[in-house]
């Protein structure tokens, strides 16, 4: 799981380079670089709780 | 927001010897964060954190000479000279510095260029003791010299040219009118993001300190050991801020001196409304305000003005401190109880969210149209890029130089197991279980 979350997170900065290139007017730039970061939180969100222990578990 | 008076000529003697001035002054933030990380462990660990903050230092210095500089690309020329460049949609893409290696020809550098070499060498070791901290307790000082050289040579580096040395993400304005492309006039994103990111990468690989977090129950609590060190290395923090937010306005943005004393005001607003926020806070959800958490919220506010100082109004500096100070200790409490992530120096919460905070500040206070969309741009490419990287790299390293100390040695502390002896050896030392 925290790999996945980690390899979404890439993903998100092309979203939001590639809404730099296509996009020239600045309301669709804006909502698709916002859609990158938002993937991102995603793939963070992902990745955090790729982490977390589940229930029960012992820790070090 | 920046006067557009210039009562010293900007590119003068005088002018590049003040910056000079201030970036001497600034390691002594540097020399703040060494105590707050060494005062947040514990004292068992506590000569092994402080001896691990100069040699973290020290490696990354030295990262930086050998091969950081050529990535950041501030040498030879003059800043942005130097860069490779690749074309795509019809726009040039300087992605990496292709500066000199080993400090070649930095003596003819022109001032400029050697006072922005000289703040990326500061700011390198600045971001590298962020991780530091918060590996407390349990990561070892050979694994730690060998992330911080990774940190410092390569990573740092390249978000620097990305954002200081003429990169794509500074042609943004340029390129793609936005605004005046991505602005962070001191660091916010190129030390303080990069280090909280460092930070949690580490935390994975490392997990939480030895109990921690109990088979049943709650987290255990576990205080820093001297709160004194905490606080006063706030106290010391903010000196070497107020010279670390001038000195890049002046390299950054070429700040008129008459915006110097506004950057200045700006820089202590912020982290006094983020300490009064943190002690609201921290008043209504415990009852009593908290030291370290405090402390956390200052530090947030200090990252936060290096976004917004240079770009802000003192209320708007106000508004933005007062954010920080009230996400950081909400956000400590959440990673620690509720995400099992143990930041003994909250570095998370204080570097890279507050930094993260002030750059989408910036895109707010900033008056070009098109600022936030360009600070959000640089977002995605700090977060979506960093973070995975530096997991990859610290992965591949802990391969070879195992980053957790064995179970006995953070038993018996850092100190006795890497050093041979304790910070205070008169002391007693108190065991896991007396936390409880």
């Amino acid at each position: 799981m925290k790999y996945a979350g980690l390899l979404v997170m890439p993903a998100g900065f092309f979203l939001a380079v590639a809404a730099l290139v296509l996009f020239p007017a600045p309301g669709p730039r804006a909502a698709f670089v916002l859609c990158g970061v938002a993937v991102e939180i995603l793939g963070l969100v992902v990745a955090v709780r790729g982490h977390m222990p589940a229930k029960g578990d012992s820790r070090p | 927001m920046i006067p557009t008076s210039i009562p010293v000529p900007a590119n003068s003697d005088a002018y590049y010897g003040l910056a000079l001035l201030l970036l001497l002054l600034a390691p002594l933030a540097i020399g703040g964060l060494a105590l707050v990380n060494t005062g947040l462990g514990r004292s068992r660990s506590a000569a092994q954190a402080i001896l691990g903050n100069l040699v973290v230092i020290s490696v990354a210095v030295i990262a930086f000479a050998l091969f950081g500089a050529a990535i950041a690309g501030n040498l030879p020329g003059t800043p942005g000279g130097a860069g490779h460049t690749f074309h795509a949609a019809g726009l040039p893409w300087n992605w990496i510095g292709s500066g000199s290696f080993l400090l070649s020809g930095f003596g003819a550098a022109p001032a400029p260029a050697q006072l922005a070499l000289l703040f990326e060498m500061f700011g390198v070791a600045f971001a590298a003791i962020i991780p530091w901290g918060s590996g407390a307790d349990r990561w070892r000082l050979a694994a730690g010299c060998a992330a911080t050289a990774i940190v410092a040579g390569i990573v740092c580096p390249l978000v620097m040219h990305w954002v200081w040395g003429g990169g794509w993400l500074a042609g943004l304005g340029p390129n793609f009118s936005l605004g005046a492309g991505f602005i962070d006039p001191a660091g916010a994103a190129t030390i303080h993001v990069v280090g909280g990111l460092s930070a949690l990468a580490l935390i994975w690989l490392l997990g939480p300190r030895a109990g921690k977090y109990p088979r049943t129950g709650i987290s255990t609590a576990m205080p820093g050991h001297n709160a004194v060190y905490v606080l006063f290395g706030c106290l010391l923090s903010l000196v070497g801020w107020l010279a670390w937010n001038a000195a890049g306005a002046i390299l950054w943005m070429s700040a008129p001196l008459a915006a110097l004393p506004v950057v200045a005001v700006n820089t202590v607003l912020s982290a006094t409304s983020a300490l009064g926020a943190t002690l609201a806070v921290t008043r209504y959800r415990f009852g009593k305000p908290d030291a370290s958490l405090c402390a956390n919220g200052w530090l947030a506010g200090l990252v936060t003005s290096s976004a917004c100082a240079a770009v802000a109004t003192p209320l708007e500096s106000i508004f933005a401190g007062i954010v920080a100070g009230v996400i950081t200790p909400l956000l400590v409490e959440l990673l620690e109880l509720a995400l099992s992530i143990d930041d003994p120096s909250g570095a998370i919460a204080a570097h890279a969210t507050a930094g993260l905070w002030g750059l989408i500040a910036v895109g707010f206070f900033a008056p070009k149209p098109g600022q936030l969309v360009a600070q959000l741009a640089g977002i995605a490419a700090i977060l979506g890029l960093v973070l995975p990287l530096v997991s990859l790299l610290f992965a591949l390293i802990n391969r070879f130089v195992p980053f957790r100390v064995d179970p006995d040695g953070e038993r018996m502390g850092m100190d006795l197991h890497e050093l041979g002896g304790g910070a205070y050896p008169e002391f007693v030392i108190h065991r896991d279980e007396s936390y409880r």
